[in-house]
């Protein structure tokens, strides 16, 4: 079996004694109404009822509610860290939903139906029909300028916006350019600010009137908040300090991309270094299209 | 003067539980006009000043602010967003600690654009020279736009709160003992700028203070207020130089005295 | 040909694997039974009840086994347990001026209806280390049975309150009450949620926090009224018959603080209550949680609010030690994109900031 074949990894039949995709009927269908509304009011953060999962919280248990939610026997479900497949807690999310689903899982981008993410939005442009679910630790873009939830809410109302370009002025003040790398503050819609998660911002393009559904699970915080099909998603910036991305000097040692995110890998101890794709299925796809061999 | 008065004060009464903070205070407030407002501590100029800067729900009587689009209006019957419209841009307040008007982890240039771009200012370029320019204007050296606040003495903070709050150019200024704490030299200036300024910009100003010698240099008219409640009003001068009220005169004559 | 290194399934196996034979230990050392953490730790026991807001003590053992005696991580068992139990409704509030007491102490007053009764506590024990409990199988002597109060005793609050002189506390409206394991929590929050919230919060913390008080952080002059450890009856009241059955009995400390309180334009100078509940003995929580409990008072009450304490939003939002742990514990996931894009970051504003540099030294 290679890697790259959709496989029902974990045996077809689910778990006996838990309900299928382990959260019981009611708790999806209170989850589902939240993002309704969620998508019904872009940008805009509901609160949920969060349950306790069997994954600690940090360990993406928005996410995992919000994908348990939405999961259905016919999905082909893919979960991605830091980009890729075969880190430790996508393989740990992905083995608890085939384990509590039996549904299909994938490595493929382009072949499945349901993708959970942390920290990444996949370089294989989504489409229609698809849905990213985001694991989001903290869902206020604006917690870090005012720590108090009973003001934020309102500054979200009022559409009371100063103080997140004041952060912003700061940076070029201070710096000469906007110093955010990732959780990139955006606007979605022309309406709420909202956080991107922490994606690096070379991502947050890829958020703007994206084909698929985005949606944000945060645990912890119990938020669910969503960007439907096709909607506008902003990077704030100045007139004249426009957002820009993060570029690399070199393109990728695996399959030589230079327009996807570069992990750094320090391959010795004497300042040895190495590029490579964080998403790894991009990579592989790439490299599989130039003919390459790859190691099974 | 027009006919209308920009802000409006009828019977305005604030209790803490059974205590009386201020009682029945009424007034007008003309457009351009400065009033001050004078007494010892504990005489409830500073709940005054909250209550008209719709900081504290008053327990009874009402406000009336003169808005650009609707006349007078009853402050506390508008909406929370309304009312927080107004206080960033149609009002301001100089407070009495630079820590609770300033933020103290921003730059100066920052704490002085927040309201440019609070209301939708994105170039990067306009915004500071239009900060630069208040900088001057408030006599800080403009080579210190990008400090942080808390590097500044307190007569630059000061300084620098004025300037946020005037850039959004607004109507009716709330300024609480803002000499406090400074020292007399400082004081002379800040005064003499203040003085400058609401002049040039003609914007209507309430100064509270327990200093004659402040209400003597910025404001036309004056309130004496103790235990809550006004005892004296009337002209600046005429009240400073002809008090008629028993506590009136023992406040300027112990302020003579010293 | 460079491969980046695979978290992979077989590395998370193996980890499990190698848990489960820590977890045992030495296979010479007898197996750890539940019936034996259930009765010899007991306190354990209770506290991951309380915290996992779930009553089963076998189930408690269960996960303080599970756990290796790690007490957040047996919480933790024991919380992702419940959550998924279906939920037939709201029991009775529990009576405990009807408990079975078992332990009962004022510091209020001397005497009070009923007595004082010491029962099990390390109050008066000296903290000598016990050599004999090392050398296994010593009997116990058995305690002088007291005679078991057959009449409920009067909570010292219910005494204080019949003069007027203890704030009467009553619903403040109609509304069931609230869950917060299953809605999201708002702020303000009221006080059945604020309770739960405790209830639930970590014993550590909310310690920290009551003692904080006592340190001139939101100080609120507290006596421990009374403290109580019992049985108390469960009933339940099932749709279809419309009256209330007993479910069976719980164990439950409650703590009641009596406080000072000035009076204000509407209420007279009286006590007000701080208040504590958990299952099982956990006294040193209850006294924490009703010491807090008072402390977030300080908006209804009109007192000033500036301690930490007294802060609703700080305390509730971070009481809860199994969203802390998972929130600390988190950092250990990677973070290599994030990481990243600070390295492309802080890189390039170095060599901005060098070429600034040269660009001076090359102007001098």
């Amino acid at each position: 079996m290679t890697s790259d074949e959709t496989t029902a990894a974990f045996g077809a039949e689910h778990v006996a004694g838990y309900n299928f995709a382990y959260l019981d009927e009611q708790t999806k269908r209170m989850i589902r109404r939240a993002i309704l509304k969620a998508i019904a009011i872009p940008g805009y953060q509901v609160p949920f009822g969060s349950r306790e999962m069997p994954l600690p919280y940090g360990w993406g248990t928005g996410g995992i509610q919000v994908t348990a939610s939405v999961i259905g026997p016919d999905d082909v479900l893919k979960v991605i860290d830091q980009g890729a497949d075969d880190t430790t807690n996508a393989v740990s999310i992905r083995a608890f939903f085939a384990k509590t689903t039996g549904v299909a899982t994938t490595e493929r981008t382009a072949e499945a139906t349901l993708i959970q993410t942390r920290h990444r939005i996949p370089e294989t442009p989504l489409r229609e029909g698809q849905v990213l679910i985001y694991q989001v630790p903290i869902p206020e873009p604006l917690r870090w300028l005012e720590p108090r939830e009973s003001e934020t809410r309102k500054m979200h109302a009022l559409a009371e916006y100063g103080v997140m370009q004041v952060s912003l002025y700061e940076d070029i003040a201070r710096y000469g350019r906007i110093a955010k790398a990732y959780n990139y503050p955006v606007r979605v819609h022309a309406r709420y600010i909202t956080s991107p998660s922490p994606i690096p911002k070379f991502d947050n393009p890829k958020m703007d009137r994206n084909p698929a559904i985005q949606l944000f699970g945060a645990g912890r915080e119990r938020r669910i908040y969503a960007i439907p099909p096709y909607t506008a998603v902003e990077s704030l910036d100045f007139d004249d300090y426009p957002f820009t991305v993060e570029q690399w000097p070199e393109s990728c040692a695996l399959c030589g991309a230079t327009d996807s995110f570069l992990d750094e890998i320090v391959t010795n101890d004497k300042g040895g270094r190495m590029f490579i794709c964080s998403d790894t299925d991009y990579c592989a796809g790439r490299r599989a299209e130039n003919g390459e061999e790859t190691a099974a | 003067m027009t006919e209308r008065p920009i802000l409006r004060v009828r019977g305005l009464t604030r209790l803490y539980g059974r205590t009386v903070a201020c009682r029945n205070v009424s007034f007008d407030l003309w457009p351009g006009e400065v009033l001050g407002v004078v007494g010892e501590s504990g005489a409830g100029k500073t709940t005054l000043l909250k209550c008209l800067s719709a900081q504290v729900e008053p327990t009874d009587g009402t406000i009336e602010y003169d808005t650009r689009a609707d006349g007078l209006v009853d402050v506390f019957a508008l909406s929370e967003p309304a009312r927080r419209m107004l206080l960033r841009t149609d009002w301001g307040i100089v407070h009495q600690n630079p820590r609770d008007g300033l933020h103290m982890g921003v730059s100066a240039g920052g704490n002085v654009g927040e309201r440019l771009m609070a209301v939708g200012a994105r170039h990067y370029g306009n915004i500071r020279s239009e900060v630069l320019d208040w900088l001057d204007r408030v006599e800080i050296d403009t080579g210190r736009i990008d400090d942080r606040p808390d590097t500044f003495s307190g007569g630059m903070q000061q300084r620098v709160q004025i300037a946020r709050n005037l850039i959004s150019r607004p109507r009716l200024l709330f300024l609480d003992e803002p000499t406090g704490g400074l020292d007399v030299s400082v004081q002379a200036r800040l005064l003499d700028l203040l003085r400058q300024l609401v002049a040039s910009t003609g914007v209507a100003a309430i100064v509270v203070t327990h200093d004659l010698g402040v209400v003597r240099l910025l404001a036309h008219r004056l309130m004496v207020m103790r235990g809550g409640e006004v005892v004296e009003h009337g002209l600046t001068d005429q009240v400073l130089d002809d008090p008629q009220h028993a506590y009136s005169q023992l406040l300027v004559s112990s302020i003579l005295q010293v | 040909m460079y491969v980046a290194v695979k978290g992979g399934e077989r590395a998370i196996e193996n980890a499990h694997r190698l848990l489960a034979e820590e977890r045992r230990g030495d296979p010479a050392v007898p197996e750890l039974t539940l019936a034996q953490i259930d009765q010899q730790l007991a306190h354990a026991v209770d506290r991951v009840m309380t915290e996992g807001s779930l009553y089963d003590r076998e189930l408690a053992a269960l996960a303080v086994k599970q756990a290796r005696g790690d007490l957040i991580e047996a919480i933790f068992l024991l919380r992702a347990y419940r959550t998924t139990l279906p939920r037939f409704g709201a029991s009775e509030p529990v009576d405990t001026g009807e408990m079975v007491v078992r332990r009962r102490i004022s510091a209020t007053f001397k005497d009070i209806p009923g007595g004082q009764v010491l029962g099990p506590t390390f109050d008066y024990t000296h903290r000598l280390l016990d050599f004999t409990l090392a050398a296994e199988g010593a009997p116990v002597a058995a305690a002088e049975e007291a005679e078991q109060s057959v009449a409920a005793m009067p909570r010292v609050t219910d005494i204080l309150g019949r003069d007027g002189l203890f704030e009467a506390e009553t619903a403040e409206d109609d509304a069931p009450v609230g869950d917060v394991t299953r809605d999201p929590l708002e702020f303000p929050a009221d006080r059945d949620l604020r309770l739960q919230v405790l209830a639930r919060g970590d014993e550590g913390f909310l310690l920290a926090l009551g003692y904080s008080t006592q340190r001139g952080y939101g100080n609120n002059h507290p006596f421990a009224g009374e403290i109580r450890l019992g049985e108390v009856d469960v009933e339940f009241v099932p749709e279809e018959l419309g009256f209330p059955v007993e479910l069976g009995e719980v164990t439950v400390t409650e703590c009641q603080m009596v406080n000072q309180f000035k009076g204000s334009a509407t209420m007279p100078p009286q006590f007000t209550r701080g208040y504590g509940l958990t299952f099982g003995h956990c006294e040193r929580k209850a006294m924490s949680m009703a010491l807090v409990d008072r402390a977030l008072r300080a908006r209804e009450l009109g007192e000033e609010a500036a301690a930490p304490a007294q802060d609703e939003e700080f305390v509730l939002a971070h009481a809860d030690n199994v969203q802390a742990t998972g929130f600390v514990e988190h950092l250990k996931l990677p973070h290599y994109v994030d990481f990243q894009a600070e390295l492309v970051m802080v890189r390039a504003m170095r060599d901005a900031a060098e070429q600034d540099n040269s660009r001076k030294v090359a102007a001098e």
